[in-house]
């Protein structure tokens, strides 16, 4: 996972990390935050990330070419078109990008508001759930009883918590 | 008429005025949340986007705060009764020119309503009359605590609640007040004070039109800024900036009535002749001859039972509630008409305005 850490253009020290696949052939391309976006990102009235994503040596997109978001195919070339992201994980996909553009537009990139517990808490509960039952399959195929009941007992614990849990 | 009931009940903007507010309209804060893991609506496609409004109006239908709201489907309205809806800042006209799979859920009393499917999934709002962000944070902040325990929603615990457009990441919270400012329109600061505003890092719009020749003088003030910051001091930052203005507004008028009390007095003389034996109003013209009845009131030339009612008139002037209340679509000329009719029977009953000894007494 090392990243070189220079950027491409000026060799002052990498923020922003793209990769992206062109001919089935890997290619990354390390950026600073100055040198590439500085116009696009500290007007935010006349901000569109489309456009700024879009400039040349941004983003090295050939047609229709791009790093796209593994959960809903998104694009940065989509924001010409709507200015907007494609879903929730987008903002891990297109993480690096982002950075820059928050500390612009925002107080700060860090959240310091609400935080939706319970919603948290289900989802994290079903993840685990997930697991035991992969285990418990497992567990059965390999014929490890003990272990199969095991897990068994611990998936029913959590079932219950889920539903006894979050209702309004 | 989908509608109807909505426009008949008595509703947090039209009746809610106690106690009586004579700078800050209405107070009013939205959340945006969207549902893990749908792609957000304008990038998902028809399938989803009924999916995501079949599940968020059966779970949201079926919660105690909203359990006598409606819930509207934007695709069986007619365009009169979405553009009802968006003059009562129930719905936004970007929902409306959505396609299918949107919605709008609303209260009998309209102080909170959930759009679904604009630009976010949801966007939860609260409206309270007046100067009242304690109420309308709890009333929203409530609402959404309930619906976090039955919908998964899309959060990231650097950036908060993620939105369709980074602008609104974190709190995905803006929080807005609408304000009464005719003293600085008079005295031409308003341009100064959208400039001090916006580089306090809030936004100013002009409620009816746009940039500082507000129609009516009406002005929307609320946080650009979402992340970074707890809802509170986001909040309490816009307050701060809020009650500065209120300060600037009652020093403009004051000045005004020391000043130029002749100049004053004529315009809301003759405002009220035309209010009450004009023939054709357009919907400019009457929100600007309302705007100086409010006053009238604030300055007590007018009763303060009146300013209740001029509220409601704010609302029901527009384009839309002129034709809904004629029940029908009618031409622009014949609204105008409408519109007079109205004013004359709302404004029949005033003498005249109240002055005595020549000055107007604040
Ligand atoms: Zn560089
Ligand atoms: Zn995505």
């Amino acid at each position: 996972m090392a990243k070189p850490e220079q950027c491409g253009n000026c060799k002052k020290p990498a923020t922003i990390h793209l990769t992206q696949i062109v001919n089935n052939q890997v290619h990354k391309v390390d950026l600073c935050e100055d040198c590439p976006f500085k116009k696009g990102v500290t007007d935010p009235e006349g901000f569109s990330l489309g456009e700024f994503l879009l400039k040349p040596g941004v983003l090295p997109i050939g047609a229709g070419e791009a790093v796209t978001c593994p959960g809903c195919g998104f694009a940065p070339i989509d924001f010409k078109k709507h200015g907007r992201f494609g879903c929730p994980q987008c903002y891990e996909t297109f993480k690096g990008m982002l950075k820059p553009m928050l500390a612009n537009m925002h107080k700060d990139v860090i959240h310091r508001g609400k935080v939706p517990d319970r919603a948290l808490t289900r989802v994290s509960i079903r993840r685990k759930l997930e697991e035991l039952e992969e285990g418990l399959q497992a567990a059965i195929e390999e014929e490890a009883y003990e272990e199969a009941a095991r897990l068994r007992d611990e998936i029913r614990i959590l079932r219950s918590s889920l539903a006894d849990a979050p209702k309004a | 008429m989908h509608i109807l009931p909505l426009i008949e009940a008595k509703s947090e903007l039209t009746d809610g005025g106690l106690p009586p507010e004579p700078i800050v309209l209405s107070t009013r804060i939205r959340l945006a949340r969207n549902i893990s893991p749908f792609s957000f609506p304008g990038w998902a496609s028809e399938e989803v986007r009924e999916e995501v409004l079949d599940k968020c109006i059966q779970t949201l239908s079926a919660l105690g705060t909203l359990s006598s709201a409606v819930a509207l489907r934007m695709d069986a309205l007619s365009a009169l009764e979405k553009q009802v809806l968006v003059e009562r800042h129930l719905v936004s006209r970007e929902l409306t020119e959505s396609t299918g799979g949107s919605g709008v859920i609303i209260t009998p009393d309209q102080h909170l309503s959930i759009m679904v499917n604009e630009e976010d999934h949801l966007r939860l709002q609260a409206v309270r009359s007046g100067f009242n962000f304690k109420t309308a944070w709890s009333d929203i902040n409530t609402l959404d605590t309930v619906i976090e325990g039955e919908l998964d929603y899309a959060f990231s615990s650097d950036l908060g609640y993620l939105t369709a457009c980074p602008t609104n990441l974190g709190t995905g919270m803006r929080a807005s007040a609408m304000l009464h400012l005719p003293g600085l329109v008079i005295q031409e600061h308003m341009e100064k004070v959208i400039r001090m505003v916006n580089q306090l890092g809030m936004a100013v719009r002009g409620l009816f039109g746009e940039g500082s020749e507000a129609t009516g003088s009406i002005f929307q003030i609320s946080n650009q800024q979402t992340l970074g910051e707890t809802e509170e001091s986001i909040i309490k930052r816009l307050v701060n900036i809020l009650e500065a203005i209120v300060e600037q507004e009652q020093n403009a008028r004051q000045m005004v009535l020391e000043t130029k009390a002749a100049k004053l007095l004529d315009k809301m003389g003759r405002a009220l002749g035309i209010l009450q034996n004009g023939h054709l109003l357009s919907s400019e013209e009457a929100m600007n001859l309302l705007s100086l009845m409010r006053l009238a009131v604030d300055l007590g030339l007018l009763d303060e039972p009146y300013r209740a009612h001029i509220d409601r008139l704010f609302i029901e002037t527009q384009p839309g509630h002129i034709q809904f209340t004629a029940r029908g679509e009618i031409e622009p000329g014949q609204r105008d008409e409408q519109r007079a009719r109205r004013m004359r029977e709302e404004f029949r009953r005033v003498d005249g305005l109240r002055i005595s000894g020549g000055g107007a007494g604040a």
